[in-house]
């Protein structure tokens, strides 16, 4: 196995990043150290190979965008668009990140410690082995897991203080497949007309056991703790939510 | 409810050339036509009729005429028979009036206002059949200037896609049409040296080998797009909208996501299909060159990304920006531009005719001087040769056709594509009629569709007395105009036939 490899990409545009990227990782390169990274994007697109890059800084949008495999760790915020079409791997964010993060995901895997902005998970979809899981340990703002077709959503809300509440509205609005799981109640009001609340099951349980054990493992929590507080399953209610609009 | 519809059409069985051969109850899909044991007789359900000529034309002994029901209402213009008749649907639905295919209104065709100059006297024209004749075409982004060393040019060129014939095919999505459909497109574009599109459904395995003349389409949906997916392409199409349906997104409905079609959409199936009507990553030309560059990113800058507009008020501001946001090939979908499922009200109301938007996006790219920095593609009821000379003449690199295309697969604008019951195995995913399509037989009309509007266009050039394609290109001293205002002149930056 190669040795990990530091890029410092302070003053680089881009394009020569990730060519630079392409690179290394097509060396065989299985660890990358990226350093000074301010807002260069698409960092971790078209690279099929499972490497991992560790970010230290501030990724662009579409960090991640199409991905198909590497590991990405971002010690900072990454911004929007993150996750964009993912087809495979994982990025694990040490902070917060923007909106549509996991926009059309078809698969892999994102963790984000803090908070996300609007229409997180919006449009994920799944198919056969196929399935995208994010976990979110902050809070969403509105239109979390809008137009879902598929995939897990999952919103921890661990830096809620008591009795504060998660704020999004339009939650899973169109939502028409996968599940979302909120840390804690969400009000009525709150969800969009197309899902519905329920309570979890047997394996709903195993769900949340493996993939917010991960997100303790990461970012060095108890998930044995998080998991004692109650959780609201959102469902979508119906596999068509449009299928009654027309006339023929 | 009883329906207060009355039958659209009118059929009609000579019975003493019918033979009980059945073959219409089988071709019908609308359950026209059954046969009554007891009579020994064909009875039909005209009610239930589309006009699509399925029948008529398989009729072993050619006894059956469909004629449209005269529907002798009282006169009134405002009025009219398909007013009423919509009116009635929505009162017993409900619903949003769904229709396929393209605006079928009266808005001004303005190819058949333009015509075409011949050389005389003054100069030659060359006989193509003698004379080569160039129709090679090449879509990219053309860099400002070019400079040569003693080995040739040394410029590092963009990505350029070369076409033989400057006719390539419409996205037309599998889910939308079938996948006998697409294979006589992918067959017939490889042969001809041309490309066709994916449309947003995906690719499906068996096509992946005509990925050098495909266009994959990367749309709202995001259905089936992933790296391989956008590696095998020629050309990587963004699609913010379509001409048949500006504005809207679209709802491929559960009932046509067959096995195979959940495969390459890469979607349950039987799920509905939902494409968001704004791509949620693009609410800006920020955005949009977002998106172009992840796309260029993701295919590591070796092909064209193309994004495609309905052609809207709009158009030559929006197109100004999508060049700047990179798009390397831009592409107008106009006011006649067809669909597999669209709301009727958005199909015949909302857009501009083609014409007008590519004549102002052509003069707004150049005055901007950025018409070099991507190609213009066109679509939206281009019908045969002569519009596509036309289209030229005005500023366009290439053509897209659907519905000619689905023309020349048997297709005849009945207009019931939203219903997957197409009686030609065009619009639909039903594995009893999608066989109705030999993709051998396909691909052969399809090919010879194009080989006889090269023919054509080679000719049409040779009367002009020109060799080549890009001669033509932009050149609209070539147009004259017929029975137009000063106003229709000015924006086609046409002159009056005679001046
Ligand atoms: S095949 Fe077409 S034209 Fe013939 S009866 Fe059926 S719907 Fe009418
Ligand atoms: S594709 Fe089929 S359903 Fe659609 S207009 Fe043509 S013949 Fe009719």
């Amino acid at each position: 196995m190669k040795e990990a490899v530091t890029i410092d990409a302070k003053g680089i545009f881009y394009r020569e990043l990730n060519a630079k990227l392409r690179k290394v990782v097509s060396n065989g390169t299985q660890k990358i150290e990226l350093r000074n990274v301010y807002g260069q994007r698409y960092i971790g697109t078209d690279l099929d190979k499972p490497v991992e890059i560790e970010i230290f800084g501030t990724p662009g949008n579409d960090l991640g965008a199409f991905m198909d495999g590497p590991r990405i760790i971002v010690h900072g915020n990454a911004q929007d668009g993150c996750g964009n079409t993912m087809n495979n791997g994982e990025i694990i964010i040490h902070g917060h990140a923007g909106d549509i993060l996991g926009l059309s995901a078809r698969g892999g895997k994102i963790f984000v410690r803090e908070d996300v902005g609007y229409r997180a998970g919006i449009h994920m979809k799944e198919y056969q082995d196929k399935k995208p899981m994010v976990v979110i340990g902050g809070t969403a703002q509105d239109f979390l897991g809008e137009y879902m077709a598929g995939g897990i959503l999952i919103l921890l809300g661990l830096k809620l203080k008591e009795g504060e509440s998660h704020k999004a509205n339009f939650i899973g609005t169109g939502m028409h497949g996968g599940a979302i799981y909120i840390r804690g109640d969400v009000e009525e009001f709150q969800l969009g007309k197309e899902v519905s609340a329920a309570e979890l099951d047997e394996n709903d349980h195993s769900v949340l056991k493996k993939l917010v054990g991960e997100f303790a493992y990461h970012f060095g929590y108890d998930a044995g703790e998080i998991l004692k507080h109650k959780f609201t399953k959102l469902f979508p209610l119906y596999l068509r939510p449009y299928g009654r609009l027309y006339a023929y | 409810m009883k329906t207060y519809l009355p039958p659209k059409f009118i059929v009609e069985r000579d019975d003493s050339r019918c033979i009980r051969c059945e073959v219409c109850v089988n071709q019908c899909t609308f359950d026209v036509h059954s046969y009554d044991t007891e009579d020994a007789e064909l009875k039909s359900h005209e009610e239930n009729c589309v006009g699509c000529h399925r029948c008529v034309v398989f009729c072993p002994t050619e006894a059956l005429t469909i004629r449209g029901n005269p529907l002798d209402y009282r006169e009134n213009y405002n009025w009219r028979p398909e007013v009423i008749e919509d009116i009635i649907k929505q009162s017993e639905t409900g619903g949003v009036l769904l229709t396929g295919m393209g605006n079928d209104k009266s808005y001004r065709i303005y190819w058949d206002h333009l015509v075409l100059n011949a050389s005389q006297v003054t100069n030659p024209s060359i006989d193509p059949l003698r004379e080569p004749m160039e129709l090679s075409t090449y879509l990219g982004q053309k860099p400002d200037r070019v400079e040569f060393g003693s080995h040739g040019l040394t410029t590092e060129l963009p990505p350029q896609v070369k076409l033989e014939v400057p006719v390539m095919f419409s996205a037309m999505s599998y889910g939308a049409v079938s996948l006998n459909v697409q294979e006589s497109l992918a067959r017939a574009a490889t042969e001809m040296g041309t490309l066709w599109n994916t449309g947003e459904g995906g690719l499906h395995p068996k096509l992946y080998k005509y990925g050098d003349n495909t266009i994959v389409q990367v749309a709202s949906g995001r259905f089936g797009v992933h790296p391989e997916y956008l590696n095998v392409a020629k050309v990587v199409e963004i699609k913010i909208g379509q001409g048949a349906k500006p504005g809207i997104g679209g709802h491929l409905p559960g009932e046509k996501v067959s096995a195979e079609v959940s495969s390459t959409r890469m979607i349950p199936k039987g799920t509905d299909a939902l494409s968001p009507a704004p791509q949620h990553d693009i609410y800006s030309i920020e955005d949009l060159a977002q998106l172009v560059y992840a796309l260029k990113e993701a295919t590591n800058y070796t092909k064209p990304v193309a994004v495609k507009i309905a052609a809207v008020h709009n158009s030559a501001a929006i197109a100004s920006g999508m060049v700047r946001a990179g798009a390397d090939i831009i592409v107008l979908d106009g006011l006649r531009g067809s669909t597999g499922a669209a709301p009727k009200i958005i199909r015949d109301n909302v857009g501009i005719p083609i014409e007008l938007a590519l004549a102002s996006v052509d003069d707004r790219l150049r005055q901007e001087g950025i018409r070099n920095q991507a190609s213009v593609v066109i679509a939206g009821g281009i019908r045969n040769s002569g519009d596509v000379a036309k289209a030229i003449a005005l500023g366009a690199d290439a053509i897209y056709i659907g519905t000619a295309a689905l023309v020349a697969l048997g297709c005849t604008l009945c207009q019931q594509c939203h219903t997957g019951k197409c009686a030609w195995g065009i619009c639909t995913t039903d594995p009893w009629l999608t066989k109705r399509v030999n993709p051998d037989i396909g691909a052969r009309r399809l090919s010879n569709l194009l080989r006889g509007w090269s023919l054509e266009l080679k000719d049409i050039l040779g009367g002009m007395g020109i060799n080549a394609l890009e001669s033509l290109r932009g050149n609209r001293l070539h147009l004259r105009g017929v029975g137009l205002t000063d106003t229709e002149l000015e924006i086609l930056g046409v002159r009056m036939a005679g001046s």
